[in-house]
């Protein structure tokens, strides 16, 4: 079970390094067999490349810019570009991975498809791409994550989706992804399941990696137009489960120069027992068919996660990431809850953009950097925060700002 | 000699295994209604360990084990129940669990105690075949475990025969693709149950899921050497002021008696 010496590729059984694998039941083998066989012939079709690329273009709307923040980079006393993921269709990154996964559900027969969500984001992007092929969607919710994220569960149903709520265990992210593993074992002919982050059995990580990598490729030539060089000194991205950080990495996952800095959701502190910093207090475990890095007890239950934002509201961490933690090669950080709030409201006064509480995260690290006035920090700004304003309202009415 | 082999050689039909949830309904009920479904006529316990995320069971199922959880249940904890299990229960005992909690424990550990504790046998269901063959299959069998596998309607052939090989004990065919305690017709369970049949496997068959009731545990028996009743016993023991009255009436429902 050893793993090769790319940080990109897992092996042929889904290894990255120790994390990995397809640890599934037996009624979910021949829908994960089937997709084990097909999705590399399926993704590197013409007619498939051609098809996503097309609605990419044209219908989410990429390339997204990569913008040069000027008064974030004056104020970090560095060269800071935003890549900017919050103006794609629907408002995250999360839609990149909806387009391919539901061409390739249609290559596969698929009429019914099923997803979890978390901030929701996930959610309607998947009944967005529903829509668009006119094919039934599904989408598990945690009942905690329903009450918090109420425009995106308005969102999903106008596009036609039916909103199931998830209320087993922390009611959140976990649990709708076990809610919806279950529909695809009830299931197990019709359905296609659109994991929405690169977690999950073999081969969901390397699967949704490589439909996400579109970010770092437009990364490397875009920085090359703005600078000279296509590589970056860092690339800083939010992870919950970690398919954003998957897709701003990708292309510099094998270019031991670039910096790749995770920075996970501390909550209310790491310590605090109210936390999602999953390889800060995490243990390798086995959770959602793959090994990985896992938030436990000493008994092996998965313990219930915290975090303000419900997209990084997650116990584990996809397993291409915990080979990174593991071998050292990226850099793991965390911000707390108000860590966060402070720096989106930061940058919204800054550079006039209001990043999602997840992406916030991101921004709120840049101070646990040492940067110098040379670097060149790519930042992914995954979603915009239009759906955490009864947040960011209420942090107002506190402080009055 | 596995007890498994030892029951299938003296009983090729009819054979009734019940799933019982450790540390369910009470935190200290575990050999009570190990007990008491050994004097009511099972003939293969099931015994469940709790876990939080328990995907492939079914709501009932997942419920139990959250209440055991509650109860402070635990592998160790467990282990501990365990202590006299040998001088009180004389027919098989399985452990059916999931991989994160086994690992935890360590996994080597874990089938030590197991073994040393009088269980005949093991069900993970999220233990891949791959992963079964070469990493863990050589500790369960160092420990003389039994390890099961499950098939379902969907499986093929070829894998079918595969798992047979990598089992011992019996195979789990899990009788609709679905988690457990769903209703299913059970005609669509005959056809499957006969082509499995026809495939002379070197393992006995039992059938689970969806199994709930006399005709459903009689049907199974057709084309099978018996069921695993799980959801429906649960249900039984749900709110039950008598843990061994309702285990009684329970397998009184399913079992036809000598005397009829």
């Amino acid at each position: 079970m050893q793993g090769n010496s790319s940080f990109r590729l897992p092996t042929a059984q889904g290894y990255y390094g120790d994390f990995g694998g397809a640890y599934i039941p037996e009624m979910l083998y021949p829908n994960v067999e089937e997709l084990q066989l097909r999705y590399l012939e399926i993704l590197d079709e013409p007619g498939f490349q051609r098809a996503f690329r097309d609605l990419l273009r044209d219908y989410v709307g990429r390339p997204t810019p990569l913008y040069f923040a000027k008064r974030l980079s004056q104020r970090f006393q560095t060269n800071i570009y935003l890549k900017r993921e919050d103006l794609c269709h629907t408002g995250a990154h999360k839609i990149n991975n909806t387009i391919g996964q539901i061409l390739l559900a249609q290559r596969l027969g698929k009429q019914r498809i099923i997803a979890e969500t978390g901030a929701g984001q996930h959610g309607v992007a998947t009944a967005t791409v529903c829509a668009l092929m006119g094919l039934s969607c599904i989408v598990y919710m945690g009942e905690k994550d329903i009450e918090r994220q109420a425009p995106n569960v308005a969102r999903m149903r106008m596009l036609g989706a039916k909103v199931i709520p998830a209320t087993s265990g922390s009611k959140t992210l976990k649990d709708a992804t076990n809610e919806a593993i279950r529909d695809w074992i009830n299931n197990p002919t019709d359905t296609h399941y659109i994991i929405g982050s690169v977690v999950g059995p073999h081969p969901y990580p390397d699967m949704v990696a490589r439909l996400q990598s579109v970010i770092s490729e437009e990364t490397r030539w875009q920085l090359k137009e703005k600078t000279g060089s296509e590589l970056p000194t860092h690339v800083v991205a939010c992870v919950g489960g970690g398919s954003n950080a998957a897709g701003a990495f990708y292309h510099f996952l094998d270019e031991p120069g670039v910096e790749l800095v995770a920075v996970e959701a501390a909550g209310l502190g790491i310590n605090s027992g109210m936390t999602a910093a999953t390889t800060a207090l995490g243990r390798p475990g086995i959770l959602h068919g793959s090994k990985s890095l896992l938030m436990q007890t000493d008994d092996g239950q998965v313990v219930e996660p915290h975090s303000i934002s419900a997209g990084l509201d997650y116990p584990g961490i996809g397993p291409l990431h915990a080979n990174l933690f593991k071998s050292g090669r990226g850099k793991f950080l965390s911000a707390t809850d108000e860590e966060a709030i402070r720096s989106a409201f930061e940058v919204a006064k800054l550079e006039g953009i209001i990043p999602a509480l997840e992406t916030a995260h991101a921004f709120a690290a840049i101070d646990q950097l040492s940067l110098t006035e040379s670097d060149q920090v790519v930042i992914c700004l995954s979603g915009r925060g239009d759906k955490d304003l009864a947040t960011y309202m209420k942090q107002m009415d506190m402080t009055g700002s | 000699m596995s007890k498994l082999k030892d029951l299938f050689d003296r009983k090729q039909s009819g054979v009734l295994n019940v799933y019982c949830t450790a540390g369910y309904p009470g935190a200290e009920s575990t050999m009570e209604v190990m007990e008491a479904l050994q004097e009511n006529g099972a003939d293969i316990i099931e015994l469940g360990m709790p876990y939080s995320d328990p995907l492939a069971d079914g709501p009932v199922i997942q419920a139990s084990s959250s209440i055991a959880l509650l109860n402070g249940m635990s592998i160790s904890r467990l282990f501990e129940q365990l202590a006299e299990m040998k001088d009180r229960i004389y027919i098989p005992v399985i452990l059916m669990g999931y991989m994160n909690p086994v690992l935890q424990y360590g996994f080597e550990r874990f089938c030590s105690d197991a073994a040393r504790a009088g269980i005949s046998g093991l069900i993970l269901p999220d233990l891949p075949g791959y992963e079964f063959e070469h990493e863990y299959g050589a500790v369960v069998s160092k420990y003389g475990l039994d390890f099961i596998f499950l098939v379902t309607p969907e499986t093929s052939e070829e894998r079918i025969r595969k798992l047979d090989q990598l089992s011992s004990g019996f195979l789990y065919a899990v009788s609709s693709s679905s988690t457990t305690g769903s209703d299913k017709q059970m005609e669509d369970v005959s056809r499957y149950l006969q082509r499995l049949k026809g495939y002379g496997l070197k393992n006995p068959v039992l059938v689970g899921f969806g199994i709930k009731d006399r005709q459903s545990f009689e049907t199974a028996g057709k084309y099978a050497n018996g069921a695993i009743i799980g959801s429906a016993y649960i249900k039984a023991l749900e709110g039950a002021d008598d843990v061994r009255t309702s285990t009684k009436s329970f397998l009184d429902s399913i079992l036809v008696k000598q005397t009829d």
